[in-house]
């Protein structure tokens, strides 16, 4: 299942390096698969654009006045460009703290999560002792239950500990997932074994093997696990929305959805939030698109 | 030469034992950082939730045994039969439209084409984007009277176009044109994972045999497909049956109870009213719909390859 993003690569560095397609053996046929190709190309940048449409009026709205927004007919450009609703909201709502607290979790989950994952991961593939098996049955079979069927007994035990409205709540919660356990596995099950048999007769015991040889191979299953478990934590909605009361714990998500109760009417400013919000995602997704697509691909599971 | 054997065989047995306890001992030590967190609040919480929903029990009494109690009340209630006729009608709508979709694109996108992994990439960013920024976004587009899809409805000549989200009946259409949209891109990577681990052979023999473009299609792509197909199709049952915060942040199940779907039902009862016992019934409903679902997929699958 890796062939696909061997495939995406590999196609970005033959973009580069052979710039004209290779000479064929007629004329004719040349510019007729020319055309095509025109047409192809055509065809996918307008169902790219027909697909991103939501983002660009997003965009477009954005450095727009409220009552700029919803028009007849629609402005896809703006009249005059706005620029102050992205000056003003910072001071509208507390946006820099909303930031702050996604960005708190999403690190403290996502480096929780990798680091217990791929050290169990360890144990559930390259240590065998007797019961293993079954406690990884145990691990997939939970992956299989809806959260919203356990969420009840959640809150109740965290309500008892004195939890709700904490960040260590939605932390403990969410930083010991299944999910990121059942990846690696997957992903160590491809490293052979002799590679830890000739470790440990070079003297290192399985904890050296985990760091020294294990961990350094699998980084692109870490950089997908990673990636993931920050985004989800990202976008995660009903997790903040049960447990954090408090605005100044608020996530972006939550301040931008109390946001729109307040003000429904500020439709650019909500807009102009809104694409803050994506932001931090965006330049993360780009930086390691593969990661995800391979991540997603291997284990076809969300987070 | 027994006498040798044996004596190697009870020098090794004492050994063995200790490497095998040393070997669980290391084994746990791996696993049980992540384990501590998973049996607390995953482990439990799923094997507390099957019995809770035998209890009665609320934010204000202490639980007591209820039996079959909670079963019986969900069969009267009626927020219980709308959540549970609307979650079935948007797995409806949902299923068939994001895997037609997400296969058509993985189809549109395997081509050979520089660049294509733009293309590819860009169609899977909705995916990763912010639920909220999405919901926002396609409640403005959705607006009744100057939103931009209602705009283009005019424009092509329709006159009376739908209320979308402002209405009962076309609310949950809304919501569901925007979770395909939102999903197509995801199990559109499934499917070109699927594509792509199709040999190229296959097509070739097909070519000799001089099959067409279609032939093609039907003959080689889609049966080699269906181990893929079948993936994308339980996880996408799945998640309809789960499905929750889009439609929330959405509509939160209104107007009236037009969006109301199972999940939102369970957070109602049970975190906003406190019904622990009786949210947890639905719960086990919820999941027992899952896993009836999951497992009349694999019986399926399992007679077709027969």
């Amino acid at each position: 299942m890796s062939t696909l993003t061997s495939d995406l690569t590999q196609e970005l560095e033959t973009a580069h390096t052979h710039p004209s397609p290779r000479p064929s053996r007629r004329g004719r046929r040349r510019i007729r698969s020319r055309l095509g190709k025109a047409a192809m190309y055509v065809a996918l940048s307008v169902l790219l654009i027909v697909v991103l449409l939501p983002f660009i009026w997003m965009l477009s709205s954005s450095f727009k006045h409220d009552n700029q927004v919803l028009t007849v007919p629609i402005q896809w450009v703006p009249e005059t460009f706005v620029w102050s609703n992205y000056a003003q909201i910072w001071n509208k709502i507390p946006l820099a703290g909303y930031l702050g607290n996604s960005a708190l979790l999403a690190i403290v989950i996502t480096f929780l999560q990798v680091l217990t994952g791929s050290f169990a991961a360890y144990g559930f593939s390259k240590v065998k002792f007797p019961g293993r098996d079954a406690l990884f049955l145990a691990y997939v079979a939970t992956i299989a239950v809806p959260w919203q069927a356990y969420m009840i007994p959640q809150y109740v035990m965290m309500q008892h500990a004195g939890l709700t409205n904490t960040f260590t709540a939605l932390i403990l919660l969410q930083a010991f997932g299944a999910f990121g356990v059942f990846l690696m596995r997957q992903y160590y099950m491809t490293i052979p074994d002799d590679l830890n048999e000739a470790a440990r007769i070079d003297g290192l015991n399985d904890y050296g093997i985990w760091a020294r040889i294990i961990l350094p191979l699998s980084k692109p299953a870490l950089a997908s696990l990673a990636l993931l478990t920050f985004v989800n934590t990202w976008n995660d909605y009903m997790g903040p929305f049960i447990y954090l009361s408090s605005n100044n714990l608020w996530t972006v998500q939550i301040g931008l959805r109390s946001f729109i109760g307040q003000y429904s009417a500020q439709y650019a400013m909500i807009m102009t939030g809104s694409v803050i919000s994506i932001i931090p995602i965006f330049i993360i997704f780009l930086s390691g698109q593969r990661y995800f697509i391979s991540g997603i691909a291997t284990s076809g599971m969300k987070g | 030469m027994t006498t040798l054997t044996q004596r190697a065989s009870v020098t090794r047995r004492p050994t063995s034992r200790s490497l095998r306890r040393r070997r669980i001992l290391v084994g746990w030590s791996f696993i049980l950082p992540n384990f501590l967190g998973f049996a607390l609040f995953t482990l439990i919480p799923v094997i507390a939730a099957f019995v809770l929903a035998f209890m009665h029990w609320d934010a204000y009494n202490p639980p007591t045994w209820a039996g079959i109690d909670n079963f019986v009340r969900l069969v009267g209630d009626s927020n219980f039969h709308v959540a549970f006729t609307n979650t079935v009608l948007y797995a409806l709508g949902h299923v068939p439209l994001t895997l037609a979709l997400s296969l058509g694109l993985a189809l549109l996108l395997n081509q050979k084409l520089k660049g294509i992994a733009f293309f590819r990439v860009a169609i899977f960013f909705p995916y990763i984007t912010s639920l909220v920024a999405i919901a926002i976004v396609w409640n403005m587009l959705f607006d009744p009277i100057n939103g931009p899809i209602n705009q283009f409805l005019h424009m092509i000549g329709i006159a009376n176009a739908p209320g979308w989200t402002a209405s009962t009946g076309w609310a949950l259409p809304a919501v569901i044109i925007t979770s395909v949209w939102r999903d197509m891109g995801y199990y559109m990577v499934l499917f070109l994972a699927g594509l792509q681990a199709i040999p190229s052979e296959y097509y070739e023999a097909a070519e000799v045999d001089g099959a067409g473009r279609w032939q093609k299609f039907w003959n080689v792509t889609l049966p080699s497909l269906r181990p893929t197909t079948f993936l994308v199709l339980v996880l996408l049952s799945v998640s309809s049956f789960k499905v929750f915060d889009l439609i929330f942040v959405m509509t939160q199940g209104g107007p009236g109870r037009a969006t109301l779907v199972l999940s939102q039902l369970i957070y109602q009862d049970g975190i906003l009213n406190g019904q622990f016992g009786y949210s947890s019934a639905i719960s086990l409903v919820l999941f027992l719909i899952v896993l009836v679902v999951t497992v009349f997929q694999f019986k399926i699958q399992q007679r077709r390859e027969r």
